[in-house]
C-alpha cells in the first residue's frame, strides 16, 4: 500500500463517520430525504458564497453553504405550512429549483472557476489527496483529511453534548417541547450539522453519494438494535467498513471511489436485510412457518377441548375428521397431529386423539386469550 | 419582432424544433402520470426511480452496446422498476420507514451506475457522450430519432393512463374502497408505478437524473392549486409541463450558459410559485383576500350587535351612544370610529353629534337579524 493509498482511506473512512452519525437522527425522525434536499442545495450557498468572497478556498463558502441548507429546511416547512402541498412534494419543489439556479449562475458567471457540476454531484476522492495541506512550509497531509476530520469531531461532540436533549426530540417531541427543551432549536442545530457534513463531504464524495453515507449505514443499524447508543456505534462501524471495502473494489475495478463506497455500504445492507436476527427475511420467514405450525397445534386442541367428555367424541377426534372438521388438507392435519404428538399436547390411542393435561392447558390458555 | 424571430426559429430551425418537441413531450408526460404520483404522497418516488434507473442504462449499453435510445430506455425501465420493488419490499416488510428506503435505495443503485460507468468508460470502444448525457441532461444534443423514442414511450404510458383511468383513480383517492369492489389494488399499484417509470425515463436523456424529479412533482402541485378535479389537473399537468418545457427550450437557446434542464426547471418553478400565490379558492393572495374580508364582516357586526344591545336597553331604541362606550364593550379593539363609518355608507348606523351614533330602523333590523344569528 503506498502513502496516497492509506490517504484515499483514512478520508474515505473519517467522511463515512462523518455523515453516518448525523445520518441516525435523519433516519429515526423520518427526514432521510432532507439529506438529499440539503446535499444539491448547498451548491447554491457555495456559488454565492464565492460571488461574495471571489476566493474558492475561503472557508466563508462553506458557512454560506450550511446557511443555504437551513434556508432549504426552511423553504420546505414554509411551503409545507401554507397546506398547497405535502411535505414530500415541498421536497421535491425546493430543492431541484435551487440547484437549477446554482447550475445555472456556474456556468453562466463562473465559467473558468473550479466548480463544474460534474464533480459536484460525483465527487473524485481518488484526487481528494494531491490537495495538500502546507504549514510552515512542510507537507502535513491532503486538506480533506483535517476538513473532514473537523466536521467529524464537530458531529461527535455535538451528539455528545446535546446527547439527552436529542434523544428526548427524536423519540418524544412533545415531551421534550413540554420540558423546555426547544425542539425547533435542536432540528434547526441537527439541519445545520447535516448542511455541514454535506459541504465538507460533497467535495470528495459527491452529493448523491452523500445521502447513501448518511442513510445506509444507519437503516442497516436500524434493522439489529432497539438502543440509540448502539446504533449510533454500528452506524459508525458499518460506515468504515463500506469505506475501505468500497476503496478496494474501486480500485479492482477502476471505477468512481464514492460509488463503490455507496455499493459496498447497498451490500452491508442487504446482508442485514436478509439475515438479521428477529428483523431479517430469513428470521420473518422462520417465524412465521412457526407460527402457523403453533397456531395450528392449538386449533387442535381446542377442538379436541370442545368435544371432550361429550358423545360426539368418538366421532369428532379420530385424525380422519380433522380435515373435515378444520377443513385441513389430510397432509396438513396429519403433519400438525406428529408436531402436536412430539410436543406432549395430545396422545393417539387406536386412531382416536385425546388431549394430555398440558394439551388442555394450552387450549384453555389460548382460549383466554382470545375472551 | 423579436417574439417572430423565436416562434420562426421555434418552426425551421431543427435543433430548436427538436430540443422543444421533445421538451414538450416530456413535459406532457411526466406532467400528467406525475399528477398520481402527488396526489398518492409519492412525489419523491420519482426522484429515487430516476436516480435507480442509472444501473439500467449502463447495464443496457454493456449488454448491447448500443447508443440507441429505446435501448437504453428499456434498461433504465427495468431497473427503476426493480428500485421501485425493492423500495416497497422494505418499508413492507421490516419498520424503515418510507424516507430512509427512498434514500437508501436511491443512493445505492446510483452509486452502483456510477461504478459501472466509470468502468464503462475504460471500455475503449465506449463512447461516454451518450452514457453521461443521462447525468445531467442533454436536451441540446437530442436528435430526431431520441425525440422519437421519448414520443413512443411517453404514448404507451398514456395509452396505459386512459385505460386504467378508473382503477388508477380509485388508487389514488380511496384504494380500501377499490379494493372491496373487487378491484386487483396491488395490481394496479404496480401498474402505476411502471406507467411512473416510463414518464421518468423519458424525461432522462433530456433533463437528466437530478432535475428529472422536478419535472414530475412541479407541473402537478402547480396544477393542483387550480382545481380539485383528477381529469382537469391531469390536463393543467401536462400543460403546465409542455409550457415550461417549450419555454425552457427558448430561453436557454437565447442566452449562453443557461443549460436546458435547469431553465427548464426554473420555468416550472415560476409556475409553481404562480399557482400558489394566485390560484383562485386554494391561492395565497386569495386566502389572504377572504381572510380579509371576513375580519371586516366580523368587526362589523360586532359594533352593530354591540349598538344593539345599547339600544335594547334604552326606552327609545334610535338613542344615540357615545362612541367611547362601543370601543369600551369592544375591549380596546380597535378600528370601531372606521367601522362605524362603513355602518354608516350602508345606512346601517346614523351620527347623531361629533361623538354619538345611534341606529337607523335598517340598523335596527339588521341588528336583529345578526343577534338572533348569534343566538343560534
Amino acid at each position: 500500500m503506498s502513502l496516497t493509498q492509506i490517504e484515499i482511506q483514512l478520508i474515505a473512512t473519517v467522511v463515512a463517520v462523518a455523515c453516518a452519525l448525523p445520518g441516525v437522527f435523519l433516519v429515526l425522525r423520518s427526514m432521510a430525504m432532507m439529506s438529499d434536499a440539503i446535499s444539491h442545495t448547498v451548491l447554491l450557498g457555495i456559488v454565492i458564497g464565492f460571488f461574495i468572497v471571489e476566493d474558492i478556498n475561503s472557508p466563508l463558502l462553506i458557512a454560506g453553504a450550511a446557511v443555504m441548507g437551513l434556508i432549504t429546511v426552511s423553504l420546505v416547512e414554509l411551503l409545507n405550512r401554507t397546506r398547497l402541498v405535502q411535505e414530500d412534494a415541498a421536497i421535491g419543489l425546493v430543492f431541484p429549483a435551487l440547484f437549477s439556479l446554482a447550475v445555472i449562475l456556474i456556468s453562466r458567471f463562473a465559467g473558468d472557476v473550479h466548480l463544474d457540476s460534474d464533480a459536484v454531484l460525483l465527487g473524485e476522492l481518488a484526487f481528494a489527496p494531491f490537495d495538500r495541506l502546507v504549514i510552515a512550509g512542510s507537507d502535513v497531509g491532503p486538506v480533506a483529511l483535517y476538513t473532514m476530520t473537523g466536521v467529524l469531531l464537530l458531529n461527535l461532540t455535538f451528539i455528545l453534548i446535546f446527547y439527552k436533549e436529542l434523544k428526548l426530540a427524536t423519540f418524544d417531541a412533545a415531551l421534550a417541547a413540554a420540558l423546555g427543551f426547544s425542539p425547533g432549536l435542536i432540528h434547526y442545530g441537527l439541519m445545520g450539522l447535516v448542511s455541514i457534513t454535506a459541504v465538507g463531504a460533497f467535495d470528495t464524495v459527491g452529493s448523491i453519494l452523500v445521502v447513501a453515507l448518511m442513510i445506509a449505514p444507519p437503516v442497516s443499524a436500524y434493522l439489529l438494535t432497539d438502543r440509540l447508543t448502539t446504533m449510533l456505534g454500528l452506524s459508525a462501524v458499518f460506515a468504515a467498513i463500506g469505506a475501505i471495502t468500497g476503496y478496494w473494489v474501486a480500485h479492482w475495478l477502476d471505477a468512481n471511489i464514492a460509488g463503490s463506497m455507496a455499493m459496498m455500504l447497498g451490500l452491508i445492507f442487504g446482508v442485514v436485510f436478509l439475515f438479521a436476527p428477529e428483523r431479517g427475511m430469513v428470521a420473518l420467514a422462520q417465524r412465521r412457518a412457526r407460527q402457523k405450525w403453533e397456531f395450528a397445534q392449538a386449533a387442535l386442541t381446542i377442538h379436541l377441548l370442545n368435544h371432550e367428555g361429550t358423545p360426539a367424541a368418538a366421532q369428532e377426534n379420530r385424525v380422519e375428521h380433522l380435515s373435515h372438521h378444520l377443513r385441513w388438507q389430510p397432509p396438513f392435519a396429519a403433519e400438525v397431529v406428529q408436531r402436536a404428538q412430539r410436543h406432549g399436547l395430545v396422545e393417539r390411542h387406536n386412531g382416536y386423539l385425546a388431549l394430555t393435561d398440558d394439551g388442555r392447558q394450552l387450549a384453555r390458555e389460548t382460549l383466554m386469550l382470545a375472551t | 419582432m423579436e417574439l417572430w424571430s423565436l416562434l420562426q426559429d421555434l418552426l425551421f430551425d431543427y435543433t430548436l424544433r427538436t430540443v422543444a418537441l421533445g421538451a414538450a413531450v416530456l413535459g406532457i408526460v411526466s406532467g400528467s402520470l406525475g399528477s398520481f404520483a402527488v396526489l398518492r404522497r409519492q412525489s419523491l418516488l420519482g426522484d429515487a426511480m430516476s436516480h435507480a434507473a442509472l444501473p439500467g442504462i449502463v447495464i443496457a449499453f454493456i449488454l448491447t452496446r448500443s447508443k440507441f435510445s429505446l435501448v437504453l430506455l428499456l434498461g433504465a425501465l427495468v431497473a427503476g422498476w426493480l428500485a421501485t420493488l425493492l423500495m416497497t419490499a422494505i418499508v413492507r416488510y421490516t419498520r424503515v420507514k418510507q424516507d430512509s428506503a427512498l434514500g437508501l435505495v436511491l443512493s445505492i443503485f446510483f452509486g452502483f451506475g456510477l461504478v459501472l460507468l466509470t468502468y464503462v468508460q475504460r471500455i475503449p470502444d465506449a463512447n461516454q457522450a451518450g452514457l453521461n448525457s443521462y447525468l445531467f441532461g442533454q436536451a441540446a444534443a437530442l436528435l430526431q430519432r431520441d425525440v422519437l423514442a421519448m414520443a413512443v414511450l411517453g404514448s404507451a404510458a398514456l395509452v396505459l393512463m386512459g385505460l386504467f383511468w378508473k382503477e388508477f383513480k380509485l388508487l389514488s383517492f380511496d384504494p380500501v374502497f377499490g379494493a372491496s369492489l373487487g378491484f386487483p389494488m396491488r395490481l394496479v399499484d404496480t401498474l402505476l408505478t411502471t406507467t411512473l417509470v416510463i414518464a421518468i425515463v423519458v424525461g432522462l436523456q433530456a433533463v437528466g437524473v437530478v432535475l428529472m424529479s422536478a419535472m414530475v412533482v412541479a407541473p402537478a402541485a402547480a396544477a393542483r392549486q387550480w382545481t380539485d378535479r383528477l381529469s382537469i389537473m391531469v390536463l393543467l399537468a401536462a400543460l403546465f409541463g409542455a409550457l415550461a418545457g417549450v419555454i425552457g427550450a427558448l430561453i436557454s437557446s437565447s442566452g449562453s450558459g443557461l443549460a436546458t434542464g435547469p431553465t427548464i426547471v426554473l420555468v416550472v418553478s415560476a409556475i409553481v410559485t404562480i399557482s400558489i400565490f394566485l390560484a383562485p379558492n386554494r391561492g395565497l393572495l386569495w386566502r389572504w383576500i377572504v381572510r380579509r374580508r371576513n375580519r371586516r364582516r366580523l368587526r362589523v357586526e360586532a359594533v352593530l350587535a354591540d349598538l344593539y344591545t345599547l339600544a335594547t336597553q334604552h326606552e327609545n331604541r334610535y338613542h344615540a351612544h357615545d362612541a367611547v362606550v362601543i370601543r369600551t364593550m369592544r375591549a380596546g379593539q380597535g378600528g370601531v370610529a372606521h367601522t362605524l363609518d362603513i355602518l354608516q355608507e350602508r345606512g346601517l348606523v346614523r351620527k347623531e353629534d361629533e361623538s354619538r351614533w345611534a341606529l337607523t330602523p335598517d340598523g335596527f333590523r339588521e341588528a336583529q337579524r345578526i343577534t338572533a344569528d348569534m343566538q343560534e
